[in-house]
């Protein structure tokens, strides 16, 4: 089984903090791996490994391989610019930049020189905000600021914007814990469309969005991972007690 | 197992347990009695299991609004699925146990004037029956995983005791046709005790299920034993 | 519920007094910040603004040989010499020598009156106008030949010892120069730090240190920076003494833990939400700061920056050690020459004892001031075109 993303015996500590032990996984191409887990179970520290954001904590040490389609994504020759335009993260909090809704996108694709001229440029931004199904709602106002959208609209931004490089994966951090149902279901939504392209893992609080969204579901307690499996069997005939304690609510 | 953070899902997944265990036990009186009233010709009896089959009706009725209240309410997973699901089918197959002792009652006011002998292949039937019940009960009370597999094996002797007395019928029958309409009597009891001892299994094939998660209906007895002792692969 | 709404009225009434107590301090508070700034504004403005009228006298200068010679004196009828500013007289022997065909001829114009005869016809107290030159120039006055006009000299005219000539106009330059220099010195400096301190530099005990030690520079007495000026750039540079350059880079040398104090705390308050979204598109440190992190914090930036230089504007002791405190009767015409600055110049005129410098230092401070408010103004006008909504 080739993975898109797999991880060998991950450890990683914050100084002298042990956050994540002894983690191997797999993540499959074309599907959405949800990471869940009670609050400091290490799931969103090991989701900004994957990107190297963690190189930005100073005192973050780490051990282990990760390795996207084979390569070490933490050898010392990976130009980590190059690699975090290869991988697109949303947060939690959706934080378009200060700018156009056409600069928002038009941004990375601009510094990373992919784009030549400025038709092409207007092409890939109505692509990436048509993927994101945001075009219909703000084509007329492109060069409004981006902070200007509604919650869920900024967020279906910021999505638009990491996927207008074409990432080999994309990193979703509780991307809808900010916002309303609906606009909740929206992104949903779009998650279940993208995965047919890309590649997705999230990190949730929210169980039941988990069991809606993903395909595959990893279960985090403490800095470990406790099981890993299809959704389907997570949520119906859990193998390991602890997930099946979490998933019910009777943990803590 | 510990609790559940929220105290009312607790209690409310208790009160569901009751209540099943209390249909069960109503079904299983329903049996023992009117077997008993056939064995002695008591009609009087007999009535009572007629009417007393409404409140097994009733218990079918409250249990599934209360499992779909929890459904809506408590989007339930994992084992507490399980527990769920097994409770919407073990109501049917209890319900239908209790019509069914229901309809042994009934046989035996039908044929208060040919009341019915040699009824020991019919006896020894009906406690195999019983006994299934109560097993299948038993077990999902407990959580009784090998309780309940024994059960499910122990369905082919029902089957088997069936069989026998199906034979001796037909030969009384066969002996003095006079017997016929008894007979057919005998055996329309006979059949309801059988099927009651199907839906016993039944009932302990959702246990299995319910506790390890294997659905284990319409699979051989092998395949059965392996999945519940893990030996297969985990379907990925 | 019959608890909720009773209320023991004592409580109530001691917690409205507070209230009102504290109101009335504030009151109070604001009220007599108010007079204090009212009393200033009205002691500065009814001082000064006298000194931006001047009073001229008409006369007729004969440009005699005599006069070229060295004579001034003789330019002036004798009437008038007590009338004219002896100031403006002796210019003119300097005025023949540049233009020599003027020698012999005679010229109707307008010259500053001499300082007793400007504030006698102003109305000062003090003047010190002998009597009978009282009359001759109320006389003069009535004929309409001492007249008052705008004191345009004030804005064009350097330092002198004559009142009625003294102006401005060279420290002005003075500080302007002195400012441009400094901010040219202390802003890319300061913020290019700041920057590096804040978003690129380790945070390890080397950090904290200079963090600790640039704040703790900011509150240093100014004067010890002149004192630094002085050894490190005049003595070891060998930077010219009393120039605008020594002065400039003297008060860069002060402005600069300002400017990286109020820049660091511009980026600290650009949400760390924008940097991660930049890093997370795949931005480069340098790209996420001068794309992302440097418009956002541009207000912040150019606020501390015009408070800091307007600071500088008006420091006077760091430019007494390095000299800026000569007499300096012309505008400076390069920035190694010695030159005044504006605070510099106030001071000396206050020190003066001729009643008439009294006015003069009080439209220093106005002009001072003006430059002051119209910087602060700048600023926030700044401030408002550059924020953005995030």
């Amino acid at each position: 089984m080739t993975y898109k993303l797999e991880t060998k015996n991950v450890e990683l500590w914050y100084d002298d903090f042990h956050a994540v032990k002894g983690i191997s996984l797999g993540i499959k191409e074309n599907q959405v791996t949800a990471f869940i887990g009670p609050s400091g179970c290490g799931k969103s520290t090991l989701l900004r490994c994957f990107n190297r954001m963690n190189d930005r904590i100073a005192g973050c040490r780490i051990s282990g391989e990760f390795l996207l389609e084979g390569k070490d994504i933490y050898d010392p020759k990976v130009d980590v610019v190059h690699l975090r335009s290869h991988i697109g993260m949303v947060f939690q909090k959706p934080n378009p930049f200060p700018k156009s809704i056409f600069e928002n996108i038009a941004y990375a694709p601009r510094i990373h020189g992919v784009v030549k001229n400025s038709a092409d440029m207007d092409v890939l931004v109505e692509k990436s905000l048509k993927r994101a199904g945001l075009w219909n709602e703000v084509k007329d106002k492109l060069h409004q600021p981006g902070t200007a959208l509604s919650g869920g609209q900024q967020q279906r931004l910021c999505i638009a914007r990491a996927i207008a490089m074409q990432p080999d994966i994309i990193l979703m951090d509780e991307p809808c814990s900010a916002l309303d149902p609906i606009a909740t279901a929206k992104i949903e939504e779009l998650i279940d469309e993208l995965k047919q392209t890309f590649t997705i893992v999230m990190v949730t609080h929210n169980m039941q969005q988990a069991a809606r969204v993903s395909d595959q579901t990893a279960f985090f307690y403490l800095g470990e991972l406790i099981e890993m499996a299809d959704t389907h069997t997570i949520f119906t005939a859990p193998g390991k007690q602890q997930t099946e304690d979490y998933i019910t609510g009777r943990f803590g | 197992m510990p609790q559940h953070t929220i105290k009312r899902f607790d209690e409310e997944l208790n009160e569901l347990k009751d209540r099943i265990l209390s249909m069960g036990a109503l079904v299983e009186r329903a049996i023992r009695r009117s077997m008993k009233a056939l064995n002695k010709f008591d009609t009087d009896r007999a009535r009572k299991v007629i009417d007393r089959d409404r409140a097994i009706n009733a218990l079918e009725v409250e249990i599934d609004e209360m499992t779909r209240s929890i459904l809506a309410l408590r989007q339930p997973a994992a084992g507490d699925l399980r527990f769920i699901i097994t409770t919407i089918k073990i109501v049917t197959d209890l319900e239908r146990c209790g019509d069914l002792a229901e309809g042994i009652a009934k046989a035996v006011v039908q044929n208060q004037e040919r009341p019915l002998t040699n009824l020991d292949s019919m006896n020894s039937l009906a406690d195999t029956v019983c006994a299934q019940v109560s097993i299948s009960l038993d077990a999902f009370a407990r959580g009784d995983v090998n309780a309940a597999l024994t059960c499910v094996e122990g369905d082919r002797k029902v089957g088997k005791l069936f069989k026998a007395m199906q034979r001796e019928n037909l030969s009384y029958m066969i002996e003095d046709p006079r017997q016929i309409s008894v007979g057919l009597a005998a055996f329309n009891i006979g059949r309801n005790l059988e099927r009651i001892g199907s839906h016993a299994a039944n009932i302990s094939e959702m246990v299995i299920y319910m506790v390890k998660g294997h659905d284990i209906r319409h699979v051989d007895h092998e395949t059965a034993a392996a999945l519940i002792s893990g030996d297969m692969p985990d379907h990925d | 519920m019959k608890t909720t709404f009773v209320i023991d009225p004592k409580r109530l009434k001691r917690r409205y007094r507070a209230e009102k107590r504290f109101h009335a301090y504030g009151i109070i508070a604001v009220a007599l910040a108010t007079a204090f700034i009212a009393f200033f504004f009205y002691d500065v403005l009814s001082k000064g603004i006298p000194a931006f009228k001047t009073v001229e006298v008409q006369v007729v200068a004969d440009y005699s040989q005599a006069v070229a010679d060295g004579n001034y004196r003789l330019a002036v009828p004798k009437d008038m010499r007590h009338m004219a500013s002896r100031g403006w007289m002796r210019t003119i022997p300097m005025q023949l020598v540049d233009h020599p065909e003027l020698i012999g001829t005679q010229e109707t114009l307008w010259v500053p009156a001499e300082f007793r005869v400007n504030q006698y016809i102003k109305g000062n107290e003090g003047h010190g106008l002998k009597g009978k030159y009282q009359t001759i120039a109320d006389e003069l006055y009535k004929q309409d030949i001492i007249r008052i006009a705008f004191n345009w000299g004030f804005f064009t005219r350097g330092d002198s010892k004559l009142p009625e000539i003294a102006g401005v106009g060279a420290s002005l330059v003075g500080s302007l120069v002195v400012m441009f220099i400094t901010m040219i010195l202390a802003v890319p400096i300061g913020v290019v730090t700041a920057v590096y301190l804040e978003e690129f530099a380790a945070d390890n005990w080397v950090t904290r240190t200079i963090e600790i030690n640039i704040n703790n520079l900011a509150a240093i007495p100014s004067i010890l920076f002149g004192l630094l000026g002085l050894a490190i750039f005049i003595n070891f540079f060998g930077v010219p003494r009393s120039s605008a350059l020594a002065g400039g880079m003297t008060l860069a040398l002060m402005t600069l833990p300002i400017i990286i104090i109020s820049t660091r705390a511009a980026l600290r308050s650009v949400p760390n939400s924008i940097r991660e979204g930049a890093f997370g598109v795949g931005a480069s440190g340098l790209q996420v700061v001068w794309h992302h992190v440097l418009p956002l914090a541009l207000p912040g930036i150019l606020t501390g920056s015009i408070i800091g230089l307007a600071q500088a504007l008006g420091e006077t002791a760091p430019l007494l050690i390095v000299g800026m405190m000569a007499f300096i009767p012309e505008a400076p015409t390069s920035i190694f020459q010695a030159s005044t600055v504006l605070p510099a110049q106030i001071y000396t005129w206050s020190s003066d004892s001729i009643r008439a410098f009294g006015e003069l230092t009080a439209a220093g401070v106005i002009v001072l001031l003006s430059i002051m408010l119209l910087l602060n103004g700048l600023a926030i006008w700044l401030r408002h075109r550059t924020s953005q909504v995030w």
